[in-house]
């Protein structure tokens, strides 16, 4: 595969060619930054949530109205990063989320997640999700933001087999391999994003060292 | 679902599929766009060898599938995972259920699983009056139409947006618009409160990994992530076949099943899981973890010698995508549960004979599904070795019987045919095609015209046509085959007049009979194997450097399918080796080694196009010889969209199934029409028979030629 620089591009190339949108950053500091601004700035951080728009039973509809704020979910960070966007947060009057996401199964603007591995082969995140919490976040999320150092891009799903090994190892293990959005194509084959997971996938490559 | 009683009332079952002209629109686009996806997807990766490694894995744990599930089953339960066995369907169901009223549960969320389906797993819970909610957006149409899947992957591919859209109005009460944007987000919202609700989760498992107890699941849509996270009850039911000794196994396939079923290079979502995760909702803050595997058959399928290799399947459903049948009938037609030439044979393995019987004769052995097959199943072979197996349980059909036995005695057959010839002047009126159909052929034959037999069968002329070549460069026999010897002899001659020209000395063995592929595809193997021995008898490989065909059918069943039918005996075996390594078709013989030369011909301002029979570009794997030919003899060569997709011939089975044979011609006739060619060029009697029969009663302007008369027309003499 060569140098990391290749790696590097084949693992965005691979990424974007499934609708994930990739930029670069040099800190988690700026990572959350760039989470709190897209839910501040774009239209991502909505208070309706997607669907909700549409004709629904009332049941489905009901599950709607639960969501009151927007949200930022970020169940895994250490204290420094999570007093960090708590005050980001704060200034625009977003909700951060921490735990218990179960309680917002009715949907959560963004979820912010600092995954274990990338895959350029196939541009995939690799995270490990045993928390129930981590889990979720990437689940019930209109828009995942991720992490990848890019120190720990692999260029193949076999070069993380040892680690992978590692992580089922210490039971229970719940693994995720994340490419893209949450997609369909079970309508007459027409692509649509978003069906039960996220819609939009923002994967920010971290120069770590 | 297969609910026909019989042969007839599957046909009845097949036309309705036909004249669904959303279905069939449908399902020409995606054939066109799989194909092209998937190539993408594989590009720069060595995709013959991927699959020859699945295969062998596989193979090595189906070989050793009692050990792994111990080994899975003790390291599972390590983690305190609860794993059960279960014998047969009946029983997986009744495990699943009593493990739904031990935790006290009501509802359940179900991601995709076919073995679910296979079990009709849902029935049996909702008739002890538990709440099923499928989640995958396309079972959980199907659930609500109470349909079974069109495909493996894509189960409701048989349904248009307007049908989704007044399900949908069904089911919320509010009008709903037919975007499929829209229609998605519905279904967003609308599932997403079922998985809250629900107290247990039933997954499926694309991989079970015996080293460390785990399940591996493969999604796009992530509804089974939700299923296996929100509830506080999952179980996996997952068949034996899925069972792998490491991780690295799963990768190996995982790197193939995605491509190959929809043409990703991953899926969305690749779920690792190993023991009862985190889960707020159980009691004690941990899953109630169940891994139900299903036998079903599969054990007693993992000691068959012949059958064994069925058990490879990774589920991708590609052997649908690429099936010509499947894509006229659609997937209620060309399975009961599974789809696809996998769902021919898994049918009659998982569902039983009665099932089956109609599906296995509805393969025109194209063999279009084996080229793709992320495992490396013989799937044709398996669907013939199945109706075999029907009929000897069953009794074999009178008319597939006394065929057989005309079969095996060649000379009783041959003349049959001459006397056919005599008494055919009532229905030919004189000319080549058979102009009113003797009554044995039903109305529904009438989609082209059928040929006569020749005045004179090319065995009874060759005493006198024989050329003397005073010194060969090569020495040939010539394997004639049943159509081209009594149906078509003038393009024996033809080929027989260059080969002479090149200094090639024939040969043709006057005791070769029928190649005996139209009573295997009968399901009668006994006649093959008989007509297999009398060919090899026939033709002493030896004294020859090749033995050439004109016939790409017979080529590939004589080179592939002797070597199989007559493993047993170690006495033919050199014999039978020299026989089929020496099997060489016409064109591939002409370009390759008798490198003939653009120079040897005249050139013309014709245009020519071509189509290749599907035994002779992925039964004998050659392609590009018969383009370079046409070139070189001097036309213009237009290739045609879709050239290797099959005419609808398939022997017998256009008159088993005309009406599905029809069709397959009709659209292939299109995609010759628009290269705007006079010419159509191809090297198998039988796709001649169906395509000229075709260009003649559509009253298109198209010369139907084999590859040997239109270089016969073109060659120069030589000068010598
Ligand atoms: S051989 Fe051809 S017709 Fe038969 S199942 Fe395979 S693809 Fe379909
Ligand atoms: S038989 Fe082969 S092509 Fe068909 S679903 Fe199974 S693996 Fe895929």
């Amino acid at each position: 595969m060569g140098a990391p620089e290749n790696l590097n591009k084949l693992f965005k190339d691979k990424a974007e060619a499934v609708s994930a949108i990739v930029s670069e950053v040099a800190s988690l500091n700026e990572a959350l930054s760039y989470a709190v601004e897209i839910c501040d700035r774009k239209e991502a951080c909505q208070l309706l949530i997607s669907g909700c728009e549409e004709e629904l039973s009332s049941g489905a509809a009901e599950l709607c109205e639960q969501k009151q704020k927007k949200s930022i979910a970020a169940p895994a960070l250490d204290a420094d990063l999570s007093q960090e966007l708590a005050s980001l947060c704060h200034a625009k009057g977003i909700d951060v989320v921490t735990k218990d996401l179960r309680k917002h199964v009715a949907g959560i603007d963004i979820g912010f997640t600092v995954v274990d591995y990338g895959i350029a082969e196939t541009g995939t995140l690799v995270l490990d999700s045993s928390s129930e919490d981590t889990r979720l976040a990437t689940m019930i999320s209109e828009v995942h933001v991720a992490v990848v150092p890019k120190s720990k891009i692999r260029p193949t799903a076999f070069e993380v087999e040892n680690e992978l090994i590692d992580l089922m190892g210490q039971s229970p293990n719940y693994t995720a391999f994340i490419t893209g959005a949450s997609r369909t194509a079970d309508i007459e084959r027409v692509l649509a994003l978003g069906v039960h997971g996220p819609l939009e996938l923002h994967i920010l490559m971290w120069e770590d060292h | 679902m297969q609910e026909a009683k019989d042969l007839k009332g599957y046909k009845q079952e097949v036309q309705d599929a036909l004249d669904n002209s959303f279905l069939r629109t449908a399902m020409d686009n995606f054939a066109v766009a799989y194909r092209t996806g998937r190539a993408n997807a594989f590009a720069g990766l060595d995709v013959e060898n991927l699959i020859a490694q699945i295969a062998a894995s596989k193979d090595s744990a189906i070989g050793q599938m009692d050990a792994l599930f111990d080994e899975f089953k003790a390291n599972a339960e390590k983690t305190g995972t609860r794993v059960h066995l279960a014998r047969t369907a009946q029983e997986a169901n009744e495990i699943i259920a009593q493990i739904a009223k031990d935790n006290q549960v009501n509802k359940i969320v179900k991601s995709k699983s076919m073995t679910a389906e296979e079990t009709l797993l849902n029935h049996h819970l909702e008739a002890q009056q538990f709440e099923v909610v499928e989640t995958d957006l396309g079972e959980w149409i199907i659930q609500l139409r109470n349909e079974g899947p069109s495909h493996m992957v894509m189960p409701a591919i048989h349904l248009s947006r307007y049908q989704v859209a007044d399900l949908f109005s069904e089911v919320t009460g509010r009008k709903q618009d037919s975007e499929i944007e829209r229609l998605v987000k519905v279904a967003r919202r609308e599932l997403r409160r079922q998985y809250l609700e629900a107290d247990m989760g039933i997954s499926g498992a694309n991989f079970a990994i015996a080293a460390t107890g785990t399940i591996g699941l493969t999604t796009n849509e992530g509804n089974a992530r939700l299923v296996t996270t929100l509830p506080r009850v999952h179980v996996a039911l997952v068949g034996l076949e899925k069972l792998m000794p490491t991780l690295n196994d799963a990768l190996k396939v995982n790197r193939v099943l995605p491509r190959n079923a929809t043409g990703q290079g991953i899926t969305s979502y690749v779920t690792w899981i190993t023991g009862p995760n985190a889960c707020a909702s159980a009691p004690e803050g941990q899953k109630i973890f169940h891994i139900v595997f299903l036998d079903n058959g599969r054990r007693e399928l993992a000691r068959d010698p012949v059958f064994k290799e069925v058990l490879r399947c990774v589920r991708c459903g590609a052997c649908a995508n690429v099936c010509p049948v499947y894509r006229m009938v659609g997937g209620h037609q060309y399975g009961h549960i599974y789809i696809g030439a996998i769902g021919l044979i898994l049918t009659y393995f998982f569902h039983g004979r009665e099932k089956a019987r109609n599906l296995v004769q509805n393969c025109i052995n194209c063999e279009a599904c084996k080229s793709i097959c992320a495992a490396g199943i013989d799937l044709p072979r398996m669907i013939k070795e199945v109706h075999t197996r029907i009929q000897d349980a069953e009794g074999h059909p009178v008319k597939s019987v006394l065929l057989s036995k005309v079969m095996k005695n060649r000379k009783f057959f041959h003349s049959l045919l001459r006397s056919a010839q005599k008494v055919q002047k009532p229905v030919t009126g004189g000319t080549p095609y058979l102009r009113h159909l003797p009554q044995i052929f039903a109305k529904e034959h009438n989609f082209r015209a059928l040929p006569a037999i020749a005045n004179k069968a090319f065995r009874d002329t060759w005493d006198h046509i024989k050329p003397h070549v005073a010194t060969p460069r090569y020495r040939i026999a010539l394997f004639a085959g049943c159509a081209l010897d009594f149906v078509y002899p003038e393009q024996l001659e033809a080929a027989v007049k260059l080969l002479a020209d090149c200094d090639v000395a024939v040969d043709f063995p006057m005791e070769q009979s029928c190649c005996g592929l139209p009573v295997e595809m009968m399901g009668e193997k006994d006649a093959a194997v008989a007509v297999a021995y009398q060919n090899l008898t026939a033709i002493h490989p030896e004294p020859y450097d090749y033995i050439l065909t004109l016939c790409a059918s017979c080529g590939s069943h004589l080179k592939k399918a002797y070597p199989r039918l007559l493993e047993d005996d170690a006495s033919v075996q050199k014999e039978l080796n020299e026989f089929a390594d020496k099997i060489i078709p016409f064109s591939q013989f002409v370009n390759d080694v008798l490198k003939v030369e653009a120079s040897d011909f005249m050139p013309s301002k014709l245009k020519a196009t071509f189509h290749a029979p599907c035994h002779l570009c992925r039964g004998l794997g050659v392609t590009e010889p018969p383009h370079d030919l046409i070139r070189k003899a001097g036309y213009e060569f237009v290739p045609a969209a879709e050239e290797q997709t099959c005419c609808g011939f398939g022997g017998t089975y256009s008159s088993k199934f005309p009406q599905i044979s029809a069709q397959i011609l009709e659209k292939k006739l299109e995609d010759i029409q628009k290269t705007g060619a006079a010419t159509l060029i191809t090297e198998c009697p039988g796709c001649i028979l169906q395509l000229r029969g075709g260009a003649v009663k559509h009253g298109l302007d198209i010369d139907v030629k084999h590859l040997s008369e239109a270089l016969a027309d073109k060659h120069k003499k030589p000068s010598s």
